[in-house]
């Protein structure tokens, strides 16, 4: 409960892939953030979210480890999207990017973890006390409970 | 909604912190059938009384009330009286706030990895 993990496939070669990922005006590209600065161990980036009706939001990263297309990982704070909030004094989650070659392309692992710290009460908006959102909400419960099981 | 949620909503957002904490005794408390079922119905339906849960099942009112109880003891249910009935309603919140954080980041991460499929193989 701890974590989000996720894996992908992308035919593509995994030079390509890091590149998407390290450097810092590529990764601004896919993931919708207008980014100062250079991607580095200890850099610390700040930019504007490029989303739409997430424009007020700011976006900020801390670079943990970076190894070259095999791995980086950084620190930031989760789901920040209210600009009124300081979210600074709050800890941080860490998310690592995994690249493995396989033969069709690259397999890439995102895990974000360090949830347990984070004040759970940050989410969309449009959730709270909605019942389509619950009913919905059902549904991944099933799930999670049938996975368990 | 309920006046209680709605009251919940006119209130200052609270801090969750410890939200995940709590979570391990909410999913024990949803991983019965009995339970879940439960929970679905008073999701989809809304508030009732234990007669009306226990109308049509298989599943006695005693028992009925016994996994109701578990449910209140983690906060996910709530009841109240209404004449003489006992009327059983769904207390989202607990739940809300540790499954639906997560999925809502879980989403993001689909669609930001969908963008980056989009933009390394294209």
């Amino acid at each position: 409960m701890d974590r989000v993990e996720k894996s992908i496939i992308l035919r593509a070669p995994r030079a390509r892939v890091w590149k998407a990922l390290a450097d810092s005006e590529a990764f601004g590209q896919w993931f919708g953030v207008k980014l100062n600065g250079v991607f580095a161990p200890g850099a610390r980036l700040k930019g504007q979210v490029l989303h739409k009706g997430y424009e007020h939001c700011l976006f900020e990263i801390a670079i943990d480890r970076m190894e070259p297309e095999r791995l980086l990982s950084w620190r930031w704070h989760p789901h920040a999207i209210d600009p009124q909030k300081d979210y600074s004094a709050e800890p941080t989650t860490l998310v690592v990017f995994e690249l493995k070659e396989v033969a069709d392309g690259t397999l890439l692992t995102v895990v974000e973890s360090g949830f347990e710290g984070i004040p759970l009460a940050r989410r969309p908006e449009a959730y709270r006390g909605n019942e389509q959102g619950w009913a919905a909400q059902m549904k991944a419960i099933e799930k999670y409970v049938g996975e368990t099981a | 909604m309920s006046a209680k949620q709605l009251n919940a909503r006119a209130g200052k957002p609270r801090s969750t912190s410890r939200g995940l904490e709590k979570t391990a005794l909410i999913f024990a408390a949803l991983g019965d059938e009995n339970r879940l079922r439960l929970v679905a119905r008073l999701s989809s339906d809304g508030p009732m009384s234990i007669a009306r849960l226990t109308k049509g099942g298989s599943v006695t009112r005693q028992a009925v009330t016994k996994h109701l109880q578990v449910l209140a003891n983690v906060g996910l249910a709530c009841n109240s009286r209404l004449g003489r009935e006992s009327v059983w309603e769904l207390e989202p919140k607990p739940l809300d706030a540790a499954r639906q954080s997560l999925d809502a980041i879980s989403a993001q991460w689909d669609a930001a990895l969908d963008r980056l499929r989009k933009f390394v193989e294209g």
